[in-house]
C-alpha cells in the first residue's frame, strides 16, 4: 500500500521551524500530500470537509454578531433589529448565521446517511462513530439555545416546552424537583436564562472544535473507508489527499456555496418561523408551537408518546441507539451496495425520516388520511423507526444474501473503466 | 453510483416518497382563513427593486391613517431615505414630532424631533393601548410583514399581500361561507383572510380617506397596497441591497465553480482511468 | 517533454492560476464585510452632527454639549472678552501660538472642544489665571480663546468643524 509521504522541506528555514513546532509537518501529514485516501471516494464524502467549513463559518459570524448583540430580554429582539438594519453588512451576517445552522444540520445529516449507508461506523471505526454522535448531540445544544436568542415567540416557547420536558425527571431523590428552575435560574425562562444561553452557545462550538479534531484523529487511524467497503491495502488502493481530494472539496465547497448563497440572498427567512419576527410574550401562547425543521423528527417521536417522561427518553434514546449500530449490525460486509435487502430497508427508513420532520411540524390532531390523524402516523413512523435498528438490522445483516464484492479497489477501477 | 443503483431500494423510495406526497396533499382541507392573492410587487422576486412612489404613498397612509393606533418602533426618520427622501425632507418630517426631553432646571419638557429619531408610539405603554381599542393591542409595524408570511415548498403567502387582502376582507353581515355555527365575538369584525375570521380592528379605509400628493386616485385598493409595500420596506429595509449583491455573488460563484470543475477534471485525469495502475502489481 | 507537453502544462498552471486568483477574490469579498462590520453602524453615525440652539446661551454664558461622546464647548463671548482675546494675540509667552480670529467663525460665538490636550480630562470654566479654562487634573490654564496658556497641556483647545445653519443654530459635525 502507498504509504504516507514523509515532510521533507527543503528550505533550511522550514526545517528550522519544523524541528521546534512540527506544524507544517501535521497539515502536511493530515491533509496534505503526506496523506493518503481511497482513490474512490464519491461525492458523498465531501460533507465531511463541508461540515468543518460550517463550523468555521458559524464561528467566526457568530463572534461578529455577538459584538453587537444585547442578552436582556428587552433589548435582545431590537438588538437582532439593529443588526439587520444598522450594523455594516449586519443583515449578511445575520442572515449567514441563521441560515448557517440549518446548512450546518443539512451537511450532517447527509453525513449521517453517507455513514449508514457505506458502513462507517463499523469496526475499526467505532470510537469515530461515537465521537460523531457527540459532535450531533453538541449540535444539537448549541442550535437550541441559539435559537432562544433573538427572543421571538418561538425563541420563548421553544425555549419553556424543551426545558419542561426535564420535569419528566423530576422522579430523582433530592435533584429531581430542582432540575427545571436549575436550568431556568428562575420560576420561568427568563433574564437568567438569556444570559446563560448566551454564555453557553458561545462555549459549546469550542468545545465541540475539540471533539472534531478527536473526531478527525480517530478517522486518520484507519483512514476513511470507500463506496466499496472494503479495505484498502494494495499499493494503487490510495492515492495522496492533496492534490485530489483538497481539489474535490474545494469544487464540492463551491456547488455547496452556491446553494447556500440562494437561502441567504433570495429566500432567508424560508426555513425560520414568522412567530419569531413577534417580540416574545410570557401571557401569549402561539398558535403552534414547533421547533427549528432539524429537530422535528424527534419532536414528532416526543409527542406521539402519550407518558411525559417515556416521551422524552423515547426522543433521547433515538439518537443514543446510533451507539449501539457497530454491533446491531452484523454483517461483514461493509457497504450497502452490496446488500440489497439491507439496502431497501434503508430507503425506506430514509422516507420514513422525512415523513417524520414532516409529522413534526403539523397538529398533533390534525388528521391525515381516512380518519388516521399526526399522531397515529407518527406512532407507526416512531415504530419503524426503533424497528429498523433493533430488528431489522439485526436480523437482516445476518440473513440476507450479499453480493460478491471486489478484490480490491484498484481492481474494481480497471474494471470500471474497461466497461465504461 | 449510477451503475450501483438497487432497483427495490429506488423502487421502495418512490413508492414511500408517493405514499408521502398522498398524504400530504389528500387533506388540502378547508382552511379556515381565505388564502390571499398575489399582488404584483416590484419588490418581488430575484431581481425585486423598490417601488419608490408607491413607498411614498404607503407612508402617507401610515402616518395619516395607522400611526394613530400602531406603532413603528425600530423604524428612524433617518431610513427613510431608503424610500426616497432627501436630508431636508427627512429633517421636515421628523421636526413634526415631540419627544419628551428634560430643560435644564430637571424639568419635563418636549423638543423637536431630529433624523436620528424613531417613530414615536402613539400610546404611552401597553396598557393604554388596549384601553383605548377595546383591550386589543394593536400590533406594532416594525416587523409586522415578516411576522405574516408563511413560506412553503407548495405555496407561499407573502405578508403584504395578506395586509392587502386583509384590509379589504371585511363584511358588515356574517356570509354565506363562514364555517357553521360561527359566532362573532362582541366588538369583533368579520374578515375573510384573519385566522379564525374575527378581528379587532374596524375596516381601516375608505375610499378617498387620503388624498395623495402625486394625484394617484385613492381607492381602497391602491391604499391598502400602499402601505403594504411600505410595511414590507419597514420590515425587510435591506432587501434591494440583499437581491443586488446576491446577483452579483451568483455569477462570481457560477464562474468560480465553472473554474473548480475544471481544476478538479485536471487534477484528477490520470487516477480517474486509473492509468498510474501497474496491474501486475494489484 | 515535446511542445506539447509545454503547451498542456501552460494551460494547466494558467487555469490553476485563474482558480488561485478567483478563490483570493472569494476570500477577500468574504472577509470585508466581517470587517467593516465594526465600523460606526448607522445609528451611531446618525448622531454624529448635532445641532444647537444658540438663542439659550446668553451673553457671557458657556454650555456644555455632549457630540460624538466628548464635551464641546460653546461661549457666547461678550465685546470686552472678544478685544482680550484679540489683544492677546501677540502675548509672548503662547505656548502654541494661534490667532483668535483663526479660531472662531463669529467673534461673539467660541465653539471648540471642550477635551483637555493633556491627557483627556474636561476643564472647568471661568477658572484659572487667563480669564478662561482651567484644568483640575494637571493645572492647564486656556485663556478666552481656548488657547493653552499655563500648565503641561501642549496645545490649544481643538477647533471644530461647525456651520452656521442660519444665525441661531449651528451644526456640529
Amino acid at each position: 500500500m502507498a504509504s504516507d509521504k514523509k515532510f521533507k522541506p527543503t528550505s533550511p528555514n522550514v526545517q528550522w521551524l519544523e524541528d521546534r513546532l512540527p506544524i507544517l509537518g501535521l497539515v502536511y501529514g493530515s491533509l496534505g500530500a503526506g496523506y493518503n485516501a481511497p482513490r474512490n471516494l464519491n461525492y458523498w464524502w465531501n460533507f465531511g470537509s463541508l461540515a468543518l467549513f460550517m463550523l468555521v463559518i458559524q464561528i467566526i459570524t457568530g463572534i461578529v454578531l455577538v459584538m453587537h448583540y444585547v442578552p436582556h430580554v428587552d433589548m435582545a429582539f431590537d438588538s437582532v433589529q439593529h443588526i439587520r438594519r444598522d450594523v455594516n453588512y449586519g443583515w449578511l451576517i445575520q442572515a449567514v448565521h441563521a441560515n448557517g445552522a440549518s446548512m450546518f444540520f443539512m451537511v450532517i445529516y447527509i453525513h449521517i446517511l453517507r455513514g449508514f449507508y457505506f458502513g462507517s461506523y463499523k469496526a475499526p471505526r467505532e470510537i469515530l462513530w461515537f465521537l460523531g454522535i457527540i459532535i450531533y448531540l453538541l449540535m444539537m445544544a448549541t442550535g437550541f439555545m441559539g435559537y432562544v436568542l433573538p427572543w421571538g415567540q418561538m425563541s420563548y416557547w421553544g425555549a419553556k416546552v424543551i426545558t419542561n420536558l426535564f420535569g419528566a425527571f423530576d422522579f430523582i431523590p433530592f435533584i429531581g424537583d430542582g432540575i427545571v428552575e436549575w436550568l431556568w435560574g428562575g420560576f420561568a425562562v427568563g433574564q437568567p436564562t438569556l444570559n446563560r444561553f448566551l454564555s453557553l452557545h458561545y462555549l459549546l462550538p469550542f468545545v465541540l472544535i475539540g471533539v472534531v479534531i478527536l473526531h478527525i484523529w480517530a478517522l486518520h487511524i484507519p483512514g476513511s473507508t470507500n463506496p466499496l467497503g472494503i479495505d484498502a491495502k494494495g499499493p494503487y488502493d490510495k492515492i495522496p489527499f492533496h492534490p485530489y481530494y483538497t481539489a474535490k472539496d474545494a469544487f464540492g465547497l463551491g456547488v455547496f456555496i452556491i446553494f447556500f448563497a440562494s437561502f441567504v440572498f433570495y429566500i432567508p427567512d424560508f426555513l425560520g418561523h414568522p412567530d419569531n419576527y413577534v417580540k416574545a410574550n410570557p401571557l401569549v401562547t402561539p398558535a403552534h408551537i414547533v421547533p427549528e425543521w432539524y429537530y422535528l423528527p424527534f419532536y414528532a417521536i416526543l409527542r406521539a408518546i402519550p407518558n411525559e417522561l417515556i416521551g422524552v427518553v423515547a426522543m433521547f434514546a433515538s439518537i443514543l441507539i446510533l451507539f449501539a449500530m457497530p454491533w446491531l449490525d452484523a454483517s461483514r460486509i461493509r457497504s450497502l451496495r452490496f446488500r440489497p435487502l439491507s439496502q431497501f430497508f434503508f430507503w425506506i427508513f430514509a422516507v420514513n425520516g422525512l415523513f417524520l420532520g414532516y409529522l413534526g411540524q403539523k397538529a398533533p390532531d390534525d388528521i391525515l388520511l381516512a380518519s388516521f390523524d399526526v399522531t397515529d402516523f407518527s406512532r407507526v413512523s416512531l415504530t419503524y423507526y426503533f424497528g429498523y435498528f433493533l430488528v431489522v438490522m439485526p436480523l437482516v445483516s445476518r440473513m440476507e444474501t450479499t453480493k460478491p464484492i471486489p478484490t480490491s479497489i484498484a481492481a474494481a477501477v480497471l474494471e470500471a473503466n474497461k466497461k465504461g | 453510483m449510477i451503475k450501483n443503483i438497487n432497483v427495490k431500494g429506488l423502487i421502495a423510495t418512490v413508492v414511500s416518497a408517493t405514499m408521502l406526497f398522498a398524504v400530504l396533499n389528500a387533506n388540502a382541507a378547508d382552511p379556515k382563513a381565505m388564502h390571499p392573492e398575489r399582488n404584483n410587487y416590484k419588490s418581488a422576486g430575484i431581481f425585486g427593486k423598490w417601488d419608490i412612489p408607491s413607498l411614498q404613498r404607503g407612508f402617507q397612509v401610515y402616518q395619516e391613517v395607522c400611526a394613530a393606533c400602531h406603532s413603528m418602533d425600530l423604524v428612524a426618520f433617518r431610513s427613510l431615505s431608503d424610500i426616497g427622501y432627501n436630508e431636508d425632507e427627512i429633517k421636515a418630517i421628523a421636526i413634526e414630532y415631540e419627544y419628551e426631553t428634560i430643560d435644564g432646571d430637571g424639568e419635563e419638557t418636549f423638543r423637536p424631533g431630529i433624523p436620528a429619531d424613531y417613530f414615536p408610539a402613539p400610546f404611552a405603554n401597553e396598557a393604554a393601548a388596549r384601553a383605548a381599542n377595546n383591550g386589543a393591542l394593536p400590533p406594532d409595524f416594525s416587523t409586522l410583514v415578516k411576522a405574516r408570511e408563511h413560506l412553503g415548498f407548495f405555496s407561499s403567502t407573502y405578508g403584504e399581500d395578506y395586509i392587502v387582502a386583509l384590509m379589504k376582507g371585511y363584511e358588515e353581515e356574517l356570509p354565506a361561507s363562514a364555517p357553521l355555527g360561527f359566532e362573532l365575538p362582541e366588538g369583533a369584525y368579520y374578515n375573510h383572510y384573519i385566522e379564525g375570521n374575527a378581528i379587532a380592528m374596524a375596516a381601516p379605509l375608505y375610499d378617498d380617506m387620503v388624498e395623495y400628493a402625486d394625484g394617484t386616485p385613492a381607492t381602497i385598493h391602491q391604499m391598502a397596497y400602499d402601505v403594504a409595500n411600505f410595511m414590507a420596506w419597514a420590515s425587510d429595509p435591506t432587501m434591494q441591497e440583499r437581491k443586488q449583491m446576491g446577483l452579483k455573488v451568483m455569477l462570481f460563484m457560477f464562474f468560480f465553480v465553472i473554474l473548480l470543475y475544471f481544476t478538479n477534471k485536471r487534477v484528477w485525469a490520470k487516477v480517474k482511468k486509473g492509468e498510474d495502475i501497474d496491474p501486475s502489481k494489484i | 517533454m515535446t511542445k506539447h507537453d509545454d503547451v498542456v502544462e501552460e494551460r494547466r498552471n494558467f487555469l490553476y492560476l485563474a482558480t488561485g486568483a478567483a478563490g483570493a477574490v472569494a476570500v477577500g469579498g468574504a472577509v470585508w464585510p466581517l470587517v467593516d462590520q465594526m465600523n460606526p453602524s448607522k445609528d451611531v453615525l446618525a448622531l454624529s452632527s448635532i445641532e444647537i440652539d444658540l438663542t439659550k446661551i446668553a451673553e457671557g454664558q458657556s454650555a456644555v454639549f455632549l457630540w460624538r461622546g466628548n464635551p464641546v464647548f460653546v461661549r457666547h463671548r461678550t465685546a470686552d472678552e472678544i478685544a482680550e482675546a484679540a489683544a492677546d494675540d501677540a502675548a509672548e509667552d503662547l505656548i502654541d501660538p494661534e490667532n483668535d480670529a483663526d479660531r472662531v467663525q463669529k467673534p461673539e460665538w467660541l465653539v471648540m472642544s471642550g477635551v483637555c490636550t493633556h491627557l483627556g480630562c474636561v476643564p472647568l470654566d471661568q477658572q484659572g489665571e487667563f480669564g478662561g479654562w482651567y484644568c483640575p487634573c494637571h493645572g492647564s490654564h486656556y485663556d478666552i480663546s481656548g488657547r493653552i496658556r499655563k500648565g503641561p497641556a501642549p496645545s490649544n483647545l481643538p477647533t471644530i468643524d461647525y456651520v452656521f445653519l442660519d444665525n441661531s443654530t449651528i451644526q456640529i459635525g
